[in-house]
């Protein structure tokens, strides 16, 4: 029997492991690395 | 159709829906919930006290018992209730609905060990007074290192669900026990279970080493870094809340008046819209941190935020347009808004839902987005007006919604049936308007300066002259009134649902009881048990009541937001 065609952005919303790593991703990169590499690249402060 | 093979005696179909409940998921579900009452108790007592020493008159506690009951508070409700709670609705969101048994029952019992432990030990060392913290336990304040463990463990008990729950997932499409997609309220429930696994990581990137500093053994953490990676933590599991709290709506929606979402594709877009970018709204807590960059408060608050917040509206769209159409299928039909007075109103289950929807939307997205702006968030930032919004947000909107769920829980999944049900029908209404209440109150106090986290807003004592205006005082008694209100709600809630749990008549081999009349209900199992198998005759059905309700949404919203910035160009002259 022919398989009926599934709509990649169907396969995509079905693939819940890629959604799982975006999911991660996204929110690692955009918020916490990138504010980490901000806080970390400060100078330390001197107490005067 | 299933080809997994499944012994009848693991399972019972439900009376009322049809449904296959597993057995060991059904204990494991019941355990989670009954915990996260426990729980939500503890807080709701904690709250009062809390509302009854804001309420400037009253002054309940003294200043030690504040901090300790606001650590006792933030903790069981913001952790302890809502994640309990969301780990039983991922144990039922994956087995019932994907028609398969847990997939280990090994998992299921050590998760729940772990974090009733944590829940314990962090609850235990928060009384013992070695914890007044608060529940963001900034460094360099420093609690007992069993408040960090505590939280961990609760935390690594949680991942655990969310890896059982992600191989019950897995299991049920390897062995084919639901056809083409997956339900949509599973859908929503994985978001959650994703959204969860990025929340947990951050916690125990925070905790862990803050852990190992309380212990001795670590320098302490950037107190900057910190504060990122605990509101990861923070935030982000308000995030869970919100996707399954719109889960429960569609759930809920579907089993009292027969909605059907009108278009899946969309919706499940909206719940992917969560996926990637609901965590970003973290950053509004540190929106006046000066380690941070303009360019990375307002990418991650504003532009990319604003997607998930699309989704929102795409949910605050759909869920009360597929009832629009459900109720218009039935015959109701009068007017734009007759279908709307024709909602099930007197089962509490939808009551709760549907102020949940009302008072999240209306009041806490409205509010969170305007407070989300980073120009606007400095007249806003640690004052009342903050708890003003997550109140809405996470109590009137999450927490309600929960209760909601609750009422058909309870006879579905435990099998027992309520008593005084006229009290049930009231309850969501206590509860919702006692937390709309106390949240008007804390918002206007909150115009006024007056700050969160606070135990004397007058500064009693202090050299130079303080305090705020008599006014400010009497939105803090609004506050307390509100929130008096709202733990009667909590405390009848608990009430109804331990009496029908522990003695309730029992369902067993019976269907629901009916919250509508005999009528209503039949035209809902009709449209539940029909479907929309007819498309073209109801799929693009006109939905004017819930486009109105839109405008009136989208004419709020922009009132609140200009009056905002009109307020700030009051406070801050250019020119």
């Amino acid at each position: 029997m022919e398989e009926e065609k599934i709509h990649p952005i169907q396969k995509f919303m079905d693939n819940i492991w890629l959604l799982l790593a975006l999911g991660i991703a996204v929110p690692s990169l955009s918020y916490t690395f990138w504010g980490l590499a901000e806080i970390y690249s400060l100078a330390k402060g001197i107490l005067p | 159709m299933s080809t997994e093979t499944i012994k009848k005696s693991a399972y019972r179909v439900c009376e009322t829906t049809g449904l296959n409940i597993f057995k060991k998921a059904e204990f494991f579900t019941k355990a989670n919930a009954v915990l996260a009452v426990i729980f939500l108790l503890i807080g709701g007592i904690a709250a009062l006290t809390l509302a009854l020493t804001r309420w400037s008159n009253v002054m309940l506690l003294d200043d030690v018992w504040y901090y300790r009951m606001i650590t006792l508070h933030g903790t069981n409700m913001l952790v302890f209730w809502i994640i309990f709670f969301e780990m039983a609705i991922l144990y039922f969101a994956s087995t019932t609905l994907l028609n398969t048994e847990v997939f280990s029952k090994a998992l299921g019992y050590i998760s729940l060990v772990l974090m009733s432990v944590g829940a314990i030990m962090t609850n235990y060392i928060i009384l013992d007074g070695q914890a007044d913290v608060m529940l963001t336990s900034y460094p360099p304040l420093q609690a007992h290192p069993l408040f960090y463990l505590g939280i961990i463990l609760f935390a690594v008990g949680a991942l655990v669900v969310c890896f059982n729950f992600f191989a019950t997932l897995y299991k049920a499409k390897k062995n084919k026990t639901y056809e083409g997609s997956m339900p949509l309220v599973t859908f929503g429930a994985t978001t959650a279970a994703i959204i969860a696994v990025v929340a947990l990581l951050h916690g125990a990137a925070a905790l862990i080493p803050t852990y190992f500093w309380s212990m001795g053994w670590a320098e302490m953490m950037d107190p900057g870094a910190y504060r990122l990676l605990w509101w990861g933590l923070g935030h982000h599991s308000q995030q869970i809340n919100v996707a399954a709290m719109v889960s429960v709506w569609y759930f809920i929606a579907t089993l009292s008046t027969g909605a059907k979402p009108l278009n899946e594709t969309v919706c499940r877009g909206a719940f992917i819209l969560y996926i990637l970018f609901i965590n970003l709204a973290a950053a509004h807590h540190l929106l006046v941190d000066p380690g941070l960059s303009s360019e990375w408060k307002i990418w991650n608050t504003s532009y990319a935020m604003y997607l998930a917040v699309l989704a929102s509206m795409i949910h605050g769209y759909t869920v009360p347009a597929s009832m629009e159409v459900a109720m218009r299928r039935k015959g109701y039909n009068k007017g734009i808004f007759g279908w709307f007075a024709k909602l099930p109103w007197k089962d509490p289950g939808f009551s709760a839902v549907a102020l949940s929807a009302i008072i999240f939307g209306f009041i806490g997205g409205i509010t969170g987005v305007t407070l989300g702006t980073e120009q606007i968030n400095i007249m806003a930032h640690n004052t009342l007006r903050i708890p003003g919004h997550f109140h809405a947000t996470v109590v009137g909107g999450t927490s309600l919604a929960f209760m909601g769920l609750c009422y058909y829980l309870v006879p579905l999944i435990f099998q027992k049936d309520f008593y005084l049900k006229k009290l049930a029908r009231i309850q969501p209404w206590l509860f919702g308007g006692g937390i709309v209440i106390m949240s008007f109150g804390m918002s206007f106090a909150g115009t006024y300066g007056v700050p969160r986290r606070l135990y004397d807003s007058d500064f009693s004592g202090a050299n130079l002259e303080t305090g705020f205006d008599s006014i400010a005082h009497i939105f803090l008694g609004v506050l307390g009134v509100g929130g008096v209100i709202a733990f009667t709600g909590l405390l009848l809630f608990i009430g109804l649902i331990v009496a029908a749990v522990f003695f309730g008549p029992s369902l067993k081999g019976k269907r629901m009881p009916t919250w509508q009349s005999e009528r209503e209900q039949k035209m809902t199992d009709e449209l539940i048990s029909k479907g929309y198998e007819v498309e073209g005759e109801d799929y693009h059905a006109k939905t004017p009541g819930t486009i109105g309700l839109v405008i009136i949404f989208l004419l709020s919203f922009a009132i609140y937001y200009f009056a905002n910035w009109a307020a700030l160009t009051d406070l801050w002259h250019i020119g």
